[in-house]
């Protein structure tokens, strides 16, 4: 009856209809889109009825978060007992570092967050002496954890905990990179015996669990060093941990240096640039961009190995974890301490990859569909 | 003319300058470099162990072993020696590295698949698990699991059963123990006459269909082969396979098959660990084929299925190939973690009791490095010839 007439271009934007828009059209395209989906999302559900309310009691609701002993906790709750967990933080975080000199891991700590910032974003001012700073970190951080020259010296066995996986890590994930470098060079070289012993060297490595590396590093290393002499066995696993992942890092870098095209290289010769020269300021820059996803994942990996260093006697997270659960006062919260240390690493490891996926959306110069 | 014009240099500048002899003198140089380095460590290990009266020699693996192994598939007792430890070891690595291949492949496959599905709690569960899984050391994963078969399931007097023939206890999960009788080897060469027609009647019905173009049920009739033809046979023969069921004595089971918590344990936690990142390869292989491939079949009439089949799933495997078999090396070197929980692997048995008990660390690290790298090389070599086989044929 009263419907109107409009003339061509006066009819008014009408909002879209409700089935192609709004949550009740996204549920209906997203989850009950057919008979299968609908089953799915159904079983699901049903299974998330089930599980999750039973684990938020747990963790959080019946959970204790104070007491002495694990009876004490098993009486205020039912669910996890996080006061084991606050009790032993600081050995989680120190392992046995002298209480009196714990200042210098968190300095070292403090340190390490400014120079990683630096590194991982280009747009804050002063950024050139953050990253002069960031090359230095390692050695000032060596030496306020390891002492001496005005510091009491600390015996790198009382080094454990997430500091220890931090040591590691880092220690791991600074050096690997350069000789990654070198070796995928090494590997694409055309001299026959440079490239056949970085082949050696990759192949060797890849092919074997580092877990007998550490076994290695541990049992008979000893055997190679002079007569008379012997080194740390944190640094006889850093050395280990650092070739096994930079022969890793060798073959993600190859990807990136064989996705390069051959004219990138002739152009750089024909403007009369020597090897490193094209290397360094053609050839490299592309190659690494390309390898960033896998290079982080080759840091994450490293990072995960470190809880390796456990079987062969130090006190890593984990190690700490299994050393705390053998204590009579606390026995059988092994969840506890699984769950905890699992939180801290996926908190790490996710964080790696997310700002992977941002660096990589960021150096994205090409054209983008 | 013109090299009279040009000021002389000395030799080893002018050698320096030439590309071809530094090429030479570099690789010279490093030879004697990497040579020196590893005659300077041979030295050393040589006056180390000279200087505490060790030689370097395999006669202990002739000798007895004096340590047990609690899963083992050959004959094998305190009194068999540090080699016949090494071989169980072997077996134990191999078989939970191929039990691993197995059920990490299909639970990756699924975890693709559910990352693709277009129903938002399955996909969102998928990735949930995934960035869990991923992101937590697999260590930690062994350790949970074996945590949780030993202290949650229950001893043996209150197992878990399953219609009373299986049963889940922390000790391990029994399960009944076929005995074969001398007809079920009837049942067995015909499973594997099967196998070998059906390999026959593949390429047949292939050559069949290029020339003329009828096509044959192959599968249904391979199945059949393989599968229905055994079974009734197996009937007719009146059941020739007993079960040895296990039986509650005392305090544990006897009888039947037991698969030990710390196989378990280290087996799940490898598969599911390994199965997230064969999943998320799985997802960009299958992402990677374009739809305009599907869109293009489609267009041919060729249904939903035969189109996953014979387009997308050839084109996405070339993708997903090679990740695989990097993620099938890493798991089989990962099942050296089993030392932390006590399965009797390679690592744990010559790489660890053996080594302890003899004092040979040289020794017994070689053969452990040695078994690991003729492992990889295998898987490798393998995964290169499949990789060979379903590669882009071009021009």
């Amino acid at each position: 009856m009263n419907q109107k007439a409009y003339l061509p271009g006066e009819h008014p934007n009408l909002p879209p209809p409700s089935s192609i828009i709004g949550p009740v059209a996204w549920i209906r395209g997203n989850l009950f889109s057919t008979p299968a989906n609908t089953v799915m999302t159904v079983l699901i559900v049903w299974l998330l009825y089930k599980s999750l309310p039973a684990a938020i009691d747990w963790l959080f609701i019946d959970a204790a978060y104070t007491g002495d002993n694990r009876d004490e906790c098993k009486a205020r709750g039912s669910g996890a007992c996080w006061a084991f967990i606050n009790e032993r933080l600081r050995l989680f975080a120190y392992g046995f570092y002298p209480i009196e000199e714990r200042w210098r891991v968190n300095l070292s700590f403090v340190l390490l967050i400014v120079a990683t910032v630096a590194v991982l974003f280009d747009n804050l001012p002063y950024r050139k002496y953050g990253l002069y700073f960031a090359m230095a970190f390692p050695f000032i951080a060596g030496w306020l954890l390891i002492g001496g020259a005005g510091l009491t010296p600390v015996p790198t066995d009382k080094f454990g905990g997430f500091m220890l996986t931090l040591v590691i890590g880092i220690t791991g994930i600074a050096a690997s990179l350069p000789i990654g470098i070198a070796l995928a060079l090494g590997r694409q070289s055309r001299l026959p015996i440079i490239r056949l012993f970085s082949v050696g060297f990759i192949e060797f490595i890849r092919g074997v669990p580092l877990i007998t590396l550490l076994f290695v590093a541990s049992t008979m290393l000893s055997y190679f060093l002079p007569p008379g002499t012997s080194f740390d066995l944190l640094l006889r696993v850093l050395i280990m941990v650092t070739l096994f992942a930079s022969a890793y890092m060798a073959e993600v870098i190859r990807g990136g240096l064989q996705a390069i095209p051959k004219g990138q290289l002739e152009a750089a010769d024909a403007m009369g640039l020597k090897y490193w020269a094209s290397m360094r300021l053609v050839v490299l820059p592309q190659a690494l961009k390309i390898s960033i996803p896998g290079i982080v994942n080759t840091f994450i990996g490293l990072y995960k190995d470190t809880t390796l260093v456990l079987i062969i006697g130090l006190l890593d997270p984990l190690g700490v974890g299994r050393a705390s659960l053998a204590d009579t006062k606390w026995t059988g919260l092994a969840y506890e301490v699984y769950l905890f240390v699992a939180i801290f690493f996926f908190i790490s490891c996710f964080s790696m990859a997310r700002y992977s996926l941002y660096l990589e959306n960021k150096l994205q110069t090409g054209h983008k569909q | 003319m013109s090299e009279a014009v040009l000021p002389r240099r000395n030799t080893i500048s002018r050698l320096w300058n030439d590309k071809e002899s530094r090429a030479v003198i570099v690789q010279i140089i490093a030879t004697l470099l990497i040579f020196g380095f590893f005659a300077y460590l041979i030295r050393n290990a040589a006056i180390n162990l000279e200087a505490i009266g060790k030689g370097y020699s395999f006669d202990f693996l002739t000798q007895p072993s004096n340590y047990d192994i609690n899963q083992h598939f050959i004959e094998y007792t305190s009194r068999s020696s540090h080699l016949r430890a090494m071989s169980v070891g072997i077996i134990n690595t191999l078989l939970v590295a191929v039990c691993g291949l197995v059920l990490a492949t299909i639970v990756g496959f699924a975890l693709g698949v559910m990352r693709l599905s277009r129903n938002w709690l399955t996909n969102k569960l998928a990735y949930v698990y995934i960035e869990y899984v991923r992101n937590v050391p697999l260590l930690l994963h062994i350790l949970l699991v074996h945590g949780i078969i030993v202290h949650t399931l229950p001893v043996p007097k209150q197992a878990i059963t399953v219609s009373d023939t299986a049963f889940l206890t922390n000790r391990g999960f029994y399960t009944p123990k076929p005995v074969f009788e001398p007809l079920f080897w009837v049942v067995g060469g015909l499973i594997v006459a099967g196998i070998l027609f059906s390999l026959w009647f593949t390429r047949y019905a292939k050559k069949v269909q290029d020339q003329t173009g009828n096509h044959y049920p192959v599968f249904w009739i391979n199945l059949g082969a393989i599968v229905g033809l055994p079974l009734v046979m197996y009937f007719l023969l009146g059941n020739p396979i007993t079960w040895d069921t296990p039986e509650l004595q005392g305090f544990n089971f006897k009888g039947g098959m037991v698969l030990r918590p710390e196989f378990i344990a280290l087996w799940l936690a490898l598969s599911l660990y390994t199965a997230s990142f064969i999943g998320e390869i799985v997802r960009a292989g299958i992402t990677a084929v374009s739809w305009g491939q599907t869109e293009a079949s489609y267009a041919l009439g060729i249904n939903r299925g035969r189109t996953l089949n014979l387009v997308v799933i050839p084109q996405a495997l070339r993708v997903i190939v090679p990740p695989l078999t990097s993620q099938y090396l890493n798991l089989t070197k990962n099942s050296s973690l089993a030392i932390a929980i006590g399965y009797m692997d390679i690592v744990a048995t010559i790489g660890g009791i053996s080594l302890n008990q003899t004092g040979r660390e040289m020794e017994c690290m070689t053969i452990v490095l040695l078994l690991y790298l003729t492992m990889s090389l295998l898987i490798s070599a393998a995964m290169n010839w499949y990789n060979k086989r379903i590669k882009l044929v071009e021009r």
